[in-house]
């Protein structure tokens, strides 16, 4: 009976293992007026959040700068309190208890390291070893695994401020994950990097999702980010979340529109249908746009009976544009 | 258990951080040395002036000059060290990263220091000391429990002087630039830790003041120790005295760093 219970509460802390209830976030903010005098005025970075995040899932936390992306983040660390509501991670109230929760939580902040600029980077995760009191043998698994995933092996002995940014921050992902984090914290963690470095960084998120059931909670302006790694997207903005839901259908909300790119044998003028309009033309590329909720079929038939078409492909509308275009709808309504 | 190693593992990488700094070693070393001679010659003038000024002989004198140019990087008499370095992550904002660690900020910060000051007392201490004892006749112990008493009060001279810089560099959450603050300590500290001239040949209040300010726990109080001036319950009491200024100190920055991480201003997004 007992047990039973546990398995009930451990279920639903396991649905809700990130909970935020009308969390909010106001900050004192004043501004000189004058010699000696001051006004005080209140910014809400976060106005009355929530959302619920279970474990293992992968959520895409996105919105623009200085729509309190960073702001929620910090507050789930426990290094900001909350002016306003509940919030627990894993059960725990972050700011209150700070230390019990860092041990169970990775943080990667892409524009800061974790690692210590003027020792190689071995070093760093010695003391990370000690200092999240990681069990030997764990230590060493989860370091071979990672050096071998994030390919830092000939990096090991390497000072840190010698790193090239995409290899410092594969360096700073390993750090985070070394205590076998259950959440893990992503701020811009492909800012600045080429476009190698991001595929290797996804690849090895996507692994540690998938096997380990790590929960990753991923700030980010790179959309393709989210588009490789988030079933689920959140949008911030103002201090509000503003959306919740599948990627497709923050595509739906604002989407409207897909485009359709093709290659003609040669430079033509711009394609003439009635189904969709022409947006771009470079040589003999062209770029249609057409209704999203329209099948790309006839069209396609339509342009290869009248045009000498060589190659096709339909683009989705890529998320930049549909968060405008959801911020354009509102602001019109 | 744990804690402790990870704070030695600290220091231990604190030090060889700083043993890889070694050009500014070397111009460290260049620097106290020049500048001993130039205090020497001051303190020699001084002395043949005045004798037994302060209740030092001019062997003591001269001890005192050297014993004082080869601790102060150590024990940081005028700032520095982690403190600039904190003082950065706080204006920088990557002070997040240290707060969101399982890990207390004051205690791994004096782990670093401890560290630091480790390799700076022989890295920096030893050559202008041995050069100062080639080149000068110096009043230095032959008894080696009196060096022992020594490094006692210099290991206490750290923790205070840790305990001054750390509350000094918190003070950047409500400042947001440190540069004041810290410019007004290494000027207080230059002075009252008897970095220059030894406290106890200032009359009167001023000397009065110097010798109960924690900055004399720095330089002043090891050197006395080493210059035999404090032995038996003299030792036992400048022990205490420096202990007292530790705990202290340590106790009002521990305050200090709730305030500020309470009403935290994490710089930058």
């Amino acid at each position: 009976m007992d047990t039973e219970l546990d398995a009930e509460t451990d279920s639903a802390s396991d649905r809700e293992f990130i909970r935020l209830d009308r969390v909010e976030k106001v900050f004192d903010v004043r501004k000189k007026t004058g010699f000696l005098r001051s006004e005080r005025h209140e910014v809400r970075a976060v106005d009355s959040i929530s959302f619920t995040v279970p474990r293992g899932e992968m959520v895409g936390y996105i919105g623009p700068n200085g729509a309190g992306k960073s702001t929620t983040i910090k507050m789930l660390t426990g290094i900001l309190t909350p002016s306003g509501g509940r919030l627990r991670v894993a059960g725990i109230d972050p700011s209150r208890e700070r230390t019990r929760l860092a041990r169970r939580i990775g943080v990667v902040f892409g524009q800061r390291t974790t690692l210590w600029w003027d020792l190689p980077l071995i070093d760093s995760y010695r003391l990370m070893h000690r200092m999240y009191r990681i069990p030997d043998a764990r230590y060493r698994e989860n370091l071979d695994r990672c050096v071998e995933l994030l390919e830092l092996g000939p990096l090991l002995d390497v000072p840190v401020r010698q790193l090239s940014l995409g290899q410092r921050m594969r360096g700073d992902i390993a750090a985070a994950l070394l205590h076998d984090p259950e959440v893990l914290y992503l701020d811009e963690p492909t800012i600045g990097l080429d476009v190698i470095s991001k595929v290797k960084v996804r690849e090895f998120l996507r692994d540690l999702n998938a096997e380990r059931s790590t929960t990753v909670l991923l700030t980010t302006h790179d959309l393709s980010d989210i588009e490789q790694l988030c079933r689920r997207v959140m949008v911030i903005d103002h201090g509000r979340l503003v959306y919740d839901g599948p990627l497709s259908g923050l595509h739906e909300i604002g989407a409207g529109e897909r485009t359709l790119v093709v290659d003609l044998e040669r430079e033509l003028p711009p394609i003439d249908v009635d189904l969709a309009r022409v947006v771009k033309v470079e040589g003999p590329r062209q770029w249609l746009a057409f209704p999203a909720s329209d099948s790309a079929a006839p069209l396609v038939a339509r342009i290869a009976a009248e045009y000498p078409l060589v190659d096709l492909s339909v683009r989705e509308p890529d998320i930049e544009a549909v968060i405008s275009r959801m911020y354009a709808e509102k602001a019109t309504s | 258990m744990g804690t402790g190693r990870l704070y030695a593992a600290v220091a231990v990488r604190a030090f060889r951080r700083y043993a890889t700094y070694r050009v500014a070693t070397a111009a460290g070393v260049f620097t106290n040395t020049v500048f001993g001679l130039i205090l020497a010659y001051t303190y020699i003038a001084l002395w043949d002036e005045k004798p037994h000024l302060g209740g030092y002989d001019q062997a003591q004198a001269l001890t005192y000059v050297w014993l004082a140019q080869g601790l102060h990087a150590a024990v940081a008499a005028m700032g520095g060290g982690f403190e600039d370095e904190l003082i950065e992550r706080i204006r920088t904002g990557d002070i997040a990263i240290d707060l969101y660690r399982p890990a207390d900020l004051q205690a791994w910060w004096l782990a670093t220091d401890v560290g630091r000051a480790a390799f700076q007392l022989v890295g920096r201490g030893v050559v202008p000391m041995a050069f100062g004892a080639l080149v000068f006749e110096l009043a230095l112990p032959a008894d080696p429990a009196t060096w022992l008493a020594f490094l006692v009060a210099v290991a206490l001279g750290v923790a205070v002087s840790f305990a001054i810089r750390y509350i000094v560099a918190m003070m950047t959450f409500w400042f947001l630039d440190g540069a004041g603050v810290q410019q007004l300590a290494t000027l207080v500290g230059i002075f009252f830790s008897g970095m220059l001239l030894p406290l106890n040949i200032f009359p009167g209040a001023l000397g009065e003041l110097g010798r109960v300010l924690p900055w004399s726990a720095l330089i002043q109080a090891p050197a006395d120790v080493l210059l035999g001036e404090r032995t038996g319950s003299g030792l036992l009491s400048t022990y205490a005295f420096q202990a007292a200024w530790a705990v202290g100190l340590l106790a009002v920055g521990r305050l200090v760093q709730l305030a500020a991480t309470r009403r935290v201003v994490v710089q930058g997004g």
